[in-house]
């Protein structure tokens, strides 16, 4: 009731004349008057459609948007009122007052009732009015954008009342922003002091185009001026802000470059192998995601958002047991020989490459994001992409799990053990030969995973594990191998590196600088950021 | 003293192979420009660049031989100085082109013109001379052949990190490539070649004359580099090749040897490059791609590391099953080279000249040049 009255207040300069009408709530009679041709400038339709607003029905705000969209009607034979919509055939019929649909109807037994672009801006203030009034929260935040968007003037008393009555902080401070802007946008001083101070505090882009804009044309010099000094403190904040998000986007590729090498730094960093056909196993744990979708897809549609977790388990498993064939079949024998791994892999790599390319195709295939990895938040000025985030955490959950297994469990154990001593660990009884293969098998197999990952943020081709394979081995390479932390810190630094050269030299340059800066850092310490000592390193 | 370092440089494989390139540098030109067409003797165009390519491809698999066959050091870049010398190739043919462009420029090719430059970037200034594009066809491979190894050799980067490095190299050169203003036509490359050195490029007689240039720059490489082995020398280098440590200890500059190498091969990789992009009629920025040095490495593993011959027979043999498996069987071939990467490194570590020369007799105790490759081509790593 307290908003209702609020309503008269609001619009009683509109609907004076109407007001115990209103109170009456008779919405009915209001729209009624909208059929009339009045007279001198629409003056009785602009207050039947101020009448309607200060209503209070819950029906109000779809009339008035069914009336700016020019679809409401009457009947050409006694006049009542509906809202039509073209539908598959003829057209949809409802009652402006319940909603209730009216069936359908053939086009020529109604006439649309006229509006133009004076009434439309009436209509829209009136319905701004109304929408941040709104039970609905978000519906109130998206008033209040809209409104801060517009920075009209004429707004400004329908932004204060609603703020007054606003109980919300954050809808507040949106509200009390919009109407800043709005106060800007006006032509008195002192409104557009105080105003300059709630945008300075809000300070994005935004509020710096309309603070440079207040610069040109503020209402007085002191405006002028204060208007200056918000800009340059802005710039200051947001320049900062800019590295924030460089460095979000640095790593996220960090985090990406993580999960492509983690594997390697298992097979390349802990066993030694060379192993060529890495990027190969990322490929088929992506591929193996694209299936998992397809059958979900045709089969049970529901279970679309859980398809990750489906696919994850199976990835690690398909792309760990190839990794144990491959072991078993092909780099056991080429122990010592790491240049021959080299080939042979490389070899495998073009293998699988072609048969993924024969069973599915050359193109890229279609792999969808489900709900909770799309969409996107702020945190201050920064963006923070969903699907961004959720692949560091991943990522970082990947490499802790993986430090977790090789250190606290019996597996971990014999395979530290044969990696130092082969011989030793041998006569203790420890079956080397299938700790190699399990060892290799678990590179796969976690390179598998990654690729499930990477599925969601890169194209799905037969290509995608060599786009990969060069950045994974600098990353293995840079941070050190046989360490974990290293490739931690190899992957992040170099995509941070990559994300604040990019914008200074070009992304392509940015990426050869990087390559060039790690040749460079080989030379220096052949062994990596975390190199390894002792004797057994010179092997 | 010149008769008995002939000698030691050529033992009786050595006269054979060299034989047989002169042979087949008479025989081509001939049976493609004097026999007619109806005669059972003629070899068609088609097949005249065929083959000098895949001898473009023998002179690439020779310098990486060189290096990983002698050295030790397998390199997964020698594409980078193979298309660095195709490109300089291509720079001059493209200023050859001269007037006769598709916008008539008669100073600036076309991509320059497409791309609104007014004038010619100053490293293309020089290559309207022939001398000087060939100059800068050893010179670039070899300078930044040099540099790359000086701080790899310098710093001790071997075995499977300097292959990793390598590969990034001319990873690198294919993204920089790739841009337009690097100058160099960017994706499209430099094509549409005329002539050289005034003949037409179309004509059957410059292609053969270009096949005959293939055939002596791959016998002289051929030559250059058995001088190099066989000299005291290529004995440190093998040593270098099988005892790294070892042979530091024993007082020589490893790197050094090493260098020395690596600029020679690099410069070789550049002289096929040039070769190769007339043949062809295009250098792009896909030719620096990774792959295609990996691949160059795998000619050599199946002719025989460190025989030189086999990796020149390598190249041939595994391009012409390429030629062939791509018309007939294209899906198949990649499973076929990924095959041959596997079974070669498996079952035939010494390549098909390996498994050759195990087969007739045991090998003699001989300490002169008549067993040139007993040194195990297998180094201990």
């Amino acid at each position: 009731m307290q908003r209702l009255i609020k309503f008269f207040l609001l619009f009683a300069f509109l609907a004076l004349p109407f007001m115990q009408a209103a109170q009456a709530d008779e919405l009915s009679t209001f729209v009624e008057q909208l059929k009339e041709k009045s007279t001198s400038k629409k003056i009785k339709t602009i207050r039947a459609i101020g009448a309607i607003g200060a209503s209070g029905s819950e029906r109000a705000a779809p009339v008035l948007e069914a009336y700016l969209g020019g679809k409401l009607f009457q009947k050409k034979t006694d006049g009542t009122i509906v809202i039509i919509v073209k539908g598959g055939e003829g057209l949809l019929l409802s009652d402006p007052y319940s909603g209730k649909s009216l069936g359908t109807s053939p086009k020529n037994k109604y006439k649309k009732i006229r509006v133009n672009n004076r009434l439309r801006g009436v209509i829209r203030s009136v319905l701004g009015g109304l929408q941040l009034q709104h039970r609905d929260r978000l519906k109130r935040l998206e008033a209040a954008a809209s409104m801060f968007k517009s920075h009209n003037p004429k707004s400004i008393p329908a932004l204060q009342e609603a703020l007054k009555a606003e109980t919300d902080e954050d809808v507040k401070t949106r509200m009390g922003e919009a109407l800043a802007a709005a106060q800007l946008s006006s032509t008195d001083a002192s409104a557009q002091l105080s105003a300059i101070k709630v945008l300075e505090a809000r300070g994005d882009k935004t509020a710096l185009t309309l603070l440079q804009a207040a610069m040109q044309k503020g209402a007085s010099t002191e405006v002028k001026s204060q208007a200056e000094g918000a800009v340059r403190r802005i710039k200051k904040s947001l320049a900062y802000w800019e590295i924030g998000q460089t460095i979000f986007y640095g790593l996220s590729l960090g985090s990406v470059l993580l999960l492509a090498a983690i594997g390697l730094a298992i097979t390349f960093g802990v066993m030694g192998v060379i192993n060529m056909a890495h990027g190969e196993m990322i490929m088929i744990g992506a591929y193996t995601t694209f299936v998992v979708q397809e059958v979900i897809r045709t089969s049970a549609p529901a279970l679309f958002d859980v398809s990750l977790l489906i696919a994850l388990p199976l990835a690690f498993i398909i792309a760990g047991s190839i990794g144990v064939a491959i072991e078993r079949g092909i780099i056991r024998f080429l122990y010592g020989r790491p240049l021959e791994t080299l080939l042979a892999t490389w070899g495998i790599s073009l293998v699988l490459q072609q048969a993924v390319r024969s069973i599915f195709g050359p193109t890229n295939q279609e792999v969808g994001n489900p709900s909770w990895m799309s969409g996107s938040f702020e945190v201050g000025q920064l963006i923070i992409t969903n699907n961004r985030l959720w692949i560091m955490v991943f990522a970082l959950a990947v490499l802790f799990t993986l430090m977790a297994v090789l250190k606290y469990t019996s597996f971990g154990l014999r395979m530290r053990a044969v990696t130092q001593n082969r011989a030793m660990a041998g006569s203790m009884g420890i079956r080397t030969g299938w700790v190699d293969a399990l060892t290799f098998g678990l590179g796969s197999g976690v390179a598998g995973i990654a690729g499930v990952a990477l599925s969601q943020i890169d194209n799905v081709s037969p290509n995608l594990g060599q786009a990969y394979i060069v950045d994974s081995f600098m990353v293995v390479v840079f941070g050190g191998v046989g360490n974990l932390w290293g490739t931690l810190v190899g992957a992040v630094s170099l995509g941070v590196l990559n994300k604040f050269l990019e914008p200074a030299v070009g992304a392509v340059l940015g990426k050869i600088l990087v390559l060039v800066l790690i040749i460079l850092f080989i030379q220096k310490r052949p062994r990596g950021l975390f190199a390894q000592k002792g004797r057994a390193v010179e092997q | 003293m010149r008769n008995s370092f002939l000698i030691k440089t050529l033992d009786k494989n050595s006269v054979l192979f060299l034989t047989l390139l002169a042979i087949i540098a008479v025989i081509v030109p001939v049976a493609n420009l004097v026999m007619p067409p109806q005669s059972p003797f003629h070899l068609s165009t088609y097949w005249v660049v065929l083959l000098g390519k895949y001898l473009c491809y023998a002179l690439l698999a020779l310098s990486v031989d060189l290096v990983w066959g002698y050295a030790g050091i397998l390199t997964l870049g020698h594409g980078a100085f193979f298309a660095l010398g195709g490109y300089a190739m291509g720079m001059y043919l493209m200023r050859q082109i001269g007037a006769r462009g598709v916008y008539g420029n008669p100073d600036l090719p076309d991509f320059m013109v497409f791309l609104n430059w007014s004038e010619l970037p100053w490293f293309w200034s020089g290559f309207d001379m022939f001398p000087f594009a060939m100059l800068m066809v050893l010179f670039v491979p070899g300078l930044l052949a040099f540099a790359f190894g000086w701080f790899a050799f310098r710093s001790r980067v071997t075995g499977v990190y300097l292959s990793i490095i390598t590969q990034a190299l001319t990873y690198a050169l294919m993204l920089a490539f790739f841009r337009n203003n690097m100058g160099f036509g960017g994706n499209n490359g430099l094509t549409d070649f005329k002539d050289i050195l005034g003949f037409n490029l179309q004509s059957d007689a410059t292609r053969s004359g270009l096949f005959v240039a293939t055939v002596v720059a791959l016998m002289l490489a051929f030559l250059i580099s058995r001088a190099i082995i066989k000299s005291r020398f290529g004995k440190v280098l093998i040593g270098v090749r099988d005892a790294e440590s070892r042979t530091r200890f024993l007082g020589y500059r490893v790197e050094n040897y090493k260098l020395f190498v690596w600029t020679i091969s690099a410069m070789i990789a550049g002289v096929a490059g040039a070769l190769y992009v007339p043949q062809v009629g295009i250098i792009n920025p896909s030719e620096f791609a990774p792959a295609n040095s990996i691949e160059t490495v795998i000619w050599v593993a199946v002719g025989g590391r460190g025989t030189l011959i086999g990796a020149a027979f390598g190249a041939v043999l595994v391009n012409f099953a390429k030629t062939w498996f791509t018309g007939a069987l294209p899906e198949l071939w990649l499973f076929a080279l990924g095959a041959l990467f596997i079974f070669t490194t498996i079952f035939l570590p010494k390549g098909i000249l390996g498994l050759l020369a195990r087969k007739p007799k045991k090998p003699r105790k001989s300490k002169s040049g008549k067993q040139p490759d007993q040194q195990s081509t297998q180094p201990a790593e």
